[in-house]
């Protein structure tokens, strides 16, 4: 039994996520809290809401989504605030907003180390964050990273050094009732041929 | 010849003597940073550079039209049988044409003091790009490559949704997006840039600035940043082994070398189930999402780009993908036919 489980694996090669975990309500002053890890990559979300927000950004018939992404090092430059903007609006597909109108919810995901698919799971930790902290969904959603490698094979959820060594890399947050897909970016090039490596 | 001085110090560049002083920091970091500084988290402790100032230095307006008139860059068939600025054309299966042939207008060289321009007009949406050459010292990581250094630019005038003062998150999205194309699609190799390994290598700023915005932003954008690129000449610059300062010969010039011709092209989704081709702000405004593709000639994928919004089938993705290309190669027509029209001066 053992020799047969391993040769599944065996086969199965690079479509295997690396061991992942999740830890919910470990932070006391926010609303809701989650840390995702991945391997070695490990994201910290935290989530306000819904509260109170400034006279300018309200919205009168729905919640106002914010979302604020800090990187390990540094100061937050042009690639967090597009990240920001791709994780506000999948939220927002989610986020039953129109229950909570002329509020603000703020989701604030700190990048507590980088070892690869860093967009998928700051993904993985909104979404834990969201049910963290009890705010209404229409559906669960997850993030996940593949990486083509220039032979062609497909390697789910990439270390650093396997996304340097790829072609292409792509980045999907898929929802929970029907397998649709929320998000998508890619990285890199790759021909029509490997489009069907989206969900179908 | 002394190396031309840097046109222009607005905020976020300063001429090229101070900027070698501090080497170890790259242009790009440094381009970007002067825009967005003031947009992080950090605080105000500098002047957010003003979004307005670059766009009153330079004729715009005049020059677009001069620029037609003197040149008559105007292709014969862009106002074609297609409706001008009239509404477009629809299709029963929930796909909208985007009348690429008829709306989409190219001008180029409208800039006159840049190294290359262009002007784009997507229905209403006009977008300009000029690209700007400085040198600088390659970093010390990839001696051989150049950089390319796009900045996308929302001013208050395009919009009423944009004010004035540090760029907003869509114009910081929008310029991230023209440097994955840019990264992904390999439109320029970045060896091409270099002059002197280790040395010397080509800066190309690429600014791109919104005049009037009526959606799809980043189509329009791409666009303007191929065409300019198409339009750039290059001087051609030795560097004088004795001296080992630099020559910049403005006399001789060579254009570009562009390898790939990415195009984008942005759909609008509504309630999961209809796509429209080429939304206008209000359609963008109504939709419940937006997936943008991104194809070359060969038809490869160089960038899905779909930021959040409602969920799409993974059939309705590579429906998106199969229009895509079919609209690049319509768009491929059109560019090459503005490029020979153009008059060599």
């Amino acid at each position: 039994m053992a020799g047969e489980k391993e040769k599944v694996v065996a086969a199965a090669g690079g479509c295997c996520l690396r061991p992942f975990s999740c830890e919910q309500g470990l932070l006391s002053r926010p609303d809701g809290s989650a840390a995702f890890l991945q391997g070695d990559t490990s994201v910290l979300a935290g989530l306000y809401g819904p509260a109170e927000v400034k006279g300018s950004k309200e919205l009168p018939d729905r919640a106002v989504l914010e979302v604020l992404l800090r990187p390990k090092v540094g100061l937050p430059g042009v690639i967090e605030r597009s990240r920001e903007q791709l994780l506000r609006q999948t939220c927002e597909a989610v986020v039953l907003g129109v229950l909570h109108p002329r509020t603000a919810i703020t989701l604030v995901l700190q990048v507590l180390s980088d070892a690869g698919s860093l967009l998928s799971c700051c993904i993985n930790a909104a979404c834990m964050g969201l049910l963290d902290a009890g705010l209404p969904l229409s559906s669960l959603f997850c993030g996940v990273t593949c990486a083509l490698d220039p032979n062609g094979a497909i390697i789910l959820d990439p270390t650093t050094r396997q996304e340097q060594e790829a072609r292409a890399i792509l980045t999907f947050a898929i929802d929970s009732p029907e397998r649709k897909v929320l998000m998508t970016t890619t990285k890199g090039s790759c021909s029509v041929e490997e489009g069907p490596c989206f969900p179908p | 010849m002394a190396p031309r001085p840097a046109e222009g110090s607005g905020p976020g560049r300063r001429p090229i003597a101070q900027r070698q002083r501090r080497g170890s920091e790259s242009p790009a970091a440094r381009h970007r940073e002067g825009r967005c500084r003031a947009a992080s988290g950090g605080g105000s402790r500098r002047r957010p550079p003003a979004a307005g100032s670059r766009l009153r230095r330079r004729p715009i307006a005049t020059a677009a039209a001069a620029a037609a008139a003197r040149q008559g860059f105007r292709p014969a068939g862009s106002r074609g049988a297609a409706h001008p600025g009239g509404p477009r054309r629809r299709h029963g299966d929930g796909f909208q044409n985007g009348g690429t042939i008829g709306i989409l207008q190219k001008i180029f060289g409208s800039i006159t003091t840049a190294d290359g321009s262009a002007l784009v007009k997507l229905g209403n949406t006009t977008v300009v790009c000029g690209v700007k050459a400085e040198l600088a010292a390659p970093a010390v990581d990839s001696a051989n490559k150049g950089y390319i250094v796009p900045n996308v630019e929302l001013p208050s005038l395009c919009s009423t949704k944009f004010r004035s003062g540090p760029p907003g998150e869509e114009a910081q999205a929008a310029s991230q997006f023209i440097a994955d194309v840019i990264e992904n699609s390999q439109i320029i190799a970045k060896e091409d840039l270099c002059i002197a390994n280790g040395k010397l290598a080509w800066v190309l700023y690429c600014d791109i600035i919104c005049l009037d915005y009526d959606g799809n932003i980043l189509d329009a954008s791409a666009f303007a940043l191929l065409a300019a690129l198409k339009n750039v000449q290059l001087p051609s610059v030795t560097i004088n082994e004795e001296t080992g300062l630099s020559e910049v010969n403005l006399k001789q010039k060579n254009p570009l070398v562009i390898r790939k011709h990415p195009v984008a092209t942005s759909f609008a989704i509504f309630d999961d189930t209809l796509l429209i081709v080429d939304p206008t702000a209000e359609e963008e405004d109504l939709a419940s999402g937006t997936v943008t593709v991104v194809t070359d000639e060969e038809g490869r994928l160089c960038s899905v780009h779909k930021p959040g919004g409602s969920p799409l089938t993974g059939d309705k993705l590579q429906d998106c993908i199969t229009r895509a290309i079919t609209r690049h190669k319509e768009v491929k027509k059109l560019i090459d036919k503005v490029i020979k029209s153009i008059k060599p001066k």
